[in-house]
Order: C-alpha cells, then sequence, then structure tokens
C-alpha cells in the first residue's frame, strides 16, 4: 500500500474525491451567486433553497412521471429556471431601486418558504435517489477505486463550470451581460433589453443551482434542509474568493473543497470549521477576498 | 431623560404599564420568553438601525452568552446577577473577536460574513464538551438575584426579567443618542464623510457591535435562567433569521419596534406551533411581505401614519 505522509494512499485519494465533489458544489452554487450578484446586485440567499428545489423536482419527475436522471437533469433545471423567471418577473424586480440589504431579505424569506413547503409535503428524513445504472460501480484507477458517479458529477460540474465561464467571457451574449453589469443604462441605450437580459441572468443562476442539486441527488439524500446546510458554507466561499471573477469563483470552490478534504484525513475535528476559518485569514489578509476587486 | 421625545415618553410609559398589567392575564414564563426576544431584537436593531449593518450572525452572541451563562449557574451555583452578567461578558469578548474580523466588510459582505461566522461558532458549541453537544445544558437552577430573591418563583422571574429588559431597552436608547450614537448615525449615512471629519468610523463600528453583542449575550444569559436550558438552537442560523424577521416587522430603526416585533412573533409561534413546519412558511410570507409593502414595519408605519418619531 502506498503511504503518503504516514496516511495510506487510498484514504488519502478517498477524502480528496469527496473533498472535489463538495468543491463542485461549492464552484456551482458560488458561481451562480456571483452571476446573479454581479447582474442583479442582489445575494440570492433563496440560491439554497433552489439547489434543493433542484433535486426534489428530479426526485419528483421519477417517482411520479417515472422520467429517469438524465432526463432529469435537463428538465429540472428547467423547470427550476423557469420559476426563477416568475420570481424575478413578480417579486425580485421591485427591489433594485433599494438598498441592497433587502434583495438578501426578501430571498432570505423565500428560501423559508420554499423550505417549509417541502418540510410540509415531504418531512424532514431524506428520500432516496437511485444512483443510474449506467454510473453505479466502481473503476480501478490503479492507486484507488472511484465509484463512477462520483467521477462523474466531478466531471459535470467542471464542463458546466468552464461551459458557464466561456459563455460569460467568450461569447458575445457574455460581452452583453458583462456591459450590462458595468454600465446599464448604456448598454440599454445601444438597444438591448437590458430588464431581460436581467430576468435571463437569474434563470441561469437558479438554473446552475438546480442542475447542482440534480447532480447531488443520489449523493445526499434528497431532503429539504439539504441546502441550508451547504449554503452557510458557500457563502463563505463567496467572502474568500470576492464576487468579482468567475473563473475566481470556480477555483474557490474547488481549492476549498480539497482543502476541507485534506483536513479530514490530516485533522478530522476542524473539517467542519476549515472553510471558515479560511475565510478569516483571507479576511486578515485580503479582506476584498482572492479575486475580489478593490473596493 | 435618555432623549425621550413627548411621543416617545407617552409610549415608554404605556410598554412599562404593559409589562407591569400583563403578568396577571398572560402566562408569565410566555411573557419572559417575548421580553428576552424583544431585549435581543433591541441589540439587533441597534445595529442595523443604526449603523446600518445587518448582523446575520447574532445567533452566535445571544447563544454563547446562554451557554457560558447556563454552564457557570450549573457548575457554580453563582448568583444569578454573576450569570448574566456572564453572559453579557461571553457576548462582548466574541464581539469583540468576530467584529473585528467583519467590519473588514460592509453591506451584503458584512451579513455573510457574519452569519458564515455565526456557522463556525455553531460548529464549535456542536463539538465542544462543555455544551453537552444535541442535548445541550439542561436543568439549569435559577438560583438567587443579590442573594435574597428567590427565582424559582415565576413570578419574581418575571419581574427580574422585565427589570433587565427595561435596563437594556434605555441602554440602547441611550446609547443612540449619545454624541457616539450620532456619529453612528453619521457612518451610516455618508461613511467616507464621516471618515474625512477624523472620524475613525472603523473604530465606532467595533464599538457598536460590542455593545450589541454584549446586549445579545445579556438576553442569552437572561433566557438561560428563565427556562433552565442552553441549546444549540440558541446558536443556529434559523435564530439569527428569527431575530431579522422580529425587528423587520416590528419597524428597523424604531425604537418600539424591536420590543413589539418580539411581541408578534414570539406569539405567532407560541400559536403556531402545532402546525409544524406551517410557521416557517409563514415566517418566510411575513418576511417577504414586509420587504415588499411595509419596509416600515409596524411600528415604522403607525409613526409615520401619526407623522412622529417613535
Amino acid at each position: 500500500m502506498i503511504m503518503i505522509f504516514g496516511i495510506p494512499g487510498p484514504l488519502l485519494f478517498g477524502q480528496l474525491l469527496l473533498g472535489l465533489i463538495n468543491g463542485a458544489f461549492y464552484a456551482m452554487l458560488s458561481l451562480g451567486l456571483a452571476v446573479i450578484f454581479g447582474m442583479l446586485n442582489i445575494i440570492n440567499f433563496a440560491h439554497g433553497a433552489l439547489f434543493m428545489m433542484g433535486a426534489f423536482v428530479s426526485w419528483i419527475l421519477l417517482n411520479y412521471l417515472g422520467i429517469g436522471y438524465f432526463p432529469a437533469l435537463i428538465l429540472s433545471p428547467l423547470l427550476v429556471g423557469i420559476f426563477g423567471i416568475v420570481l424575478e418577473k413578480t417579486v425580485i424586480s421591485r427591489l433594485y431601486k433599494l438598498d441592497h440589504l433587502y434583495g438578501l431579505l426578501l430571498t432570505f424569506g423565500l428560501s423559508l418558504v420554499i423550505e417549509g413547503l417541502f418540510r410540509n409535503a415531504y418531512g424532514s428524513s431524506g428520500m432516496p435517489y437511485r444512483i443510474p445504472d449506467m454510473l453505479s460501480g466502481a473503476t480501478n484507477l490503479g492507486f484507488m477505486y472511484m465509484p463512477n458517479y462520483r467521477g462523474w458529477v466531478v466531471l459535470a460540474a467542471l464542463t458546466v463550470c468552464i461551459a458557464t465561464w466561456a459563455i460569460i467571457e467568450k461569447t458575445s451574449l457574455g460581452a452583453t451581460l458583462r456591459a450590462a453589469t458595468e454600465n446599464a443604462p448604456m448598454v440599454q441605450a445601444f438597444g438591448v433589453n437590458v430588464p431581460r437580459l436581467i430576468t435571463l441572468t437569474y434563470a441561469g443562476g437558479v438554473a446552475l443551482a438546480a442542475f447542482a442539486g440534480v447532480l447531488a441527488a443520489p449523493i445526499y439524500s434528497v431532503n429539504p434542509n439539504m441546502g441550508s446546510n451547504f449554503i452557510n458554507t458557500v457563502f463563505a466561499v463567496v467572502v474568500i474568493g470576492g464576487m468579482g471573477s468567475i473563473m475566481g469563483s470556480i477555483v474557490t470552490g474547488f481549492g476549498l473543497g480539497v482543502v476541507e478534504g485534506l483536513t479530514k484525513v490530516f485533522y478530522p475535528q476542524a473539517s467542519a470549521t476549515v472553510v471558515f476559518l479560511v475565510m478569516v485569514i483571507v479576511l486578515l489578509v485580503r479582506p476584498r477576498g482572492l479575486f475580489g476587486k478593490a473596493a | 431623560m435618555f432623549g425621550f421625545s413627548r411621543a416617545q415618553s407617552i409610549a415608554f410609559v404605556l410598554m412599562v404599564a404593559l409589562i407591569a398589567l400583563c403578568p396577571f392575564v398572560l402566562y408569565p414564563v410566555f411573557l419572559m420568553r417575548v421580553l428576552t426576544a424583544a431585549l435581543f431584537a433591541c441589540s439587533f436593531n441597534l445595529m442595523i438601525g443604526y449603523v446600518g449593518l445587518l448582523s446575520f450572525g447574532q445567533a452566535a452572541f445571544f447563544g454563547m452568552g446562554s451557554y457560558v451563562a447556563a454552564w457557570t449557574m450549573k457548575a457554580w451555583h453563582v448568583d444569578a446577577s454573576i450569570a448574566i452578567a456572564v453572559g453579557g461578558l461571553t457576548g462582548a469578548a466574541l464581539g469583540l473577536v468576530l467584529g473585528f474580523l467583519a467590519i473588514r466588510r460592509s453591506g451584503i459582505y458584512f451579513a455573510m460574513i457574519t452569519l458564515a461566522l455565526a456557522q463556525m461558532v455553531y460548529f464549535f458549541c456542536l463539538e465542544a464538551p462543555f455544551t453537552g453537544g444535541e442535548d445541550g445544558i439542561q436543568q439549569v437552577p435559577r438560583g438567587h438575584l443579590f442573594g435574597f430573591l428567590d427565582l424559582s418563583n415565576d413570578m419574581t422571574m418575571y419581574w427580574v426579567t422585565a427589570g433587565v429588559f427595561l435596563a437594556g431597552f434605555l441602554l440602547v436608547h441611550r446609547i443612540i443618542h449619545s454624541p457616539f450614537g450620532q456619529v453612528l448615525k453619521g457612518i451610516r449615512e455618508n461613511e467616507p464623510r464621516a471618515t474625512s471629519l477624523g472620524y475613525r468610523t472603523d473604530d465606532y463600528k467595533l464599538i457598536a457591535f460590542v455593545l450589541s453583542c454584549t446586549i445579545a449575550g445579556i438576553a442569552g444569559g437572561t433566557k438561560a435562567l428563565v427556562f433552565g436550558i442552553a441549546t444549540l438552537t440558541d446558536v443556529h442560523s434559523s435564530t439569527s433569521g428569527e431575530i431579522v424577521l422580529t425587528t423587520l416587522l416590528g419597524g428597523l430603526g424604531t425604537v418600539f419596534g424591536p420590543a413589539v416585533g418580539a411581541l408578534v412573533v414570539t406569539s405567532m409561534e407560541n400559536y403556531l406551533a402545532q402546525f409544524g413546519a406551517w410557521v416557517t412558511v409563514t415566517q418566510g410570507v411575513i418576511f417577504m411581505v414586509c420587504v415588499l409593502a411595509f419596509r416600515r414595519g409596524i411600528v415604522g408605519e403607525i409613526a409615520s401614519y401619526l407623522k412622529i418619531s417613535l
């Protein structure tokens, strides 16, 4: 058996993989938060609830309609995205002229409503979601056995993150989006429908959270609290990374997941708090965040 | 005295009269819950209403105050006044450390940082041996106040709680109306200008934060004595959210808003408790309605209708 720093290799790699998976969720969620914040200037506190909703929609699709995992991977973000459009059009768009904090309070209330409704309907205990047959089993990588589904999650998350980055940084739609983030009235003067762009940005960010939710469904049990368990850590990730850069969110998300995984190997007691400790250090050394713009 | 306007003096006398009469009509333990929640909300209001910083981790200070006061009381059987003071000191110490970190950012970042730091405190309480983990610290004796007032009597405990609340309420009011409080409001309105006038705004924010956390700790310590228990719920982020709701519903930045909000939210929890998760849904709906249509809160709306400041 390979030993690395006195730790058995398979244990180390296993935890690293778990860390990468958590990191994948941090990355997808903080990416959505950053995109929404850039455009709408609100922190979407309901992000965790919408992540949970994504998982639940896939569970509902499977159990009531018999629609499997792969269609759900498309359908669930789509449905939650439409829900996001409705939310943005009906309530969130009323807040743009107010202080940022009202957006935070409103979406916090929204998350309470969504979580409460799901808790009423499905209880607090989790419901299992089976790993699709195609992705069950494990592969021998030589140095460790990797459960196929976990490898798939990291791969899918990475693909979606890079795709989001490419859309925002490399396409003309992304250029319009970035321009509108900088100066919305000017972009509007050029004939771009900025309110629609804002709505679609919110829907996109929300769909990203729902996509993460579907990926998470087979790993964690599908339960109404799965979002709120994640979201506090994701806020710390956002503070650490700063919301200035898309790539920054992705790197910070995956990086902190790995840090968390390694902490689980070397000092398990601190694994729940290590992300927050990193945040403390970043606040002391570089308050604007690793990738944040100067205030 | 205390810088009350005439309308505020009338409202204050009315509030004191209600506090004095209610225990003869309503269940005192319920009223004590309202009073501790009201004091807790006052501490939150000091930050959001007068410094403009939304602390989403206020439960950390309330909960740690509650834990340390409960532990001190149970282990050493000290005087109740000492237990409550220890709760306040805990809040202050924790507030100094976490506040030092949190005030480095403002706006929504401040909210996220306080939330994350409070989550760290929650995990600490979950793991630390002295908090009793999931069980919490139970069967904390109420003890005596100043050696002779037996607090195991609900009515005696009620008067003490009422006294603590009124003292905290007046303290907050005094802070706001002091020259120090005026500077805080200046920082809220225009921080660069306050800086250019020569005020060290970070120091002011930190002092306000520590004061707010001290009061939250006192509220937590008092709560631990009233119910004889300190649990993880006290440090949980849902408690932080609840106190934000309480203050928002009562009226951010109003003097009497936190007290009115505490009365409404606590009663609602009490009467809706049988409906399980519908409490959460109702709270969420109230949040949204407040933000969309009712931003001044109950007291703020009344005050603006009567064209006075409450």
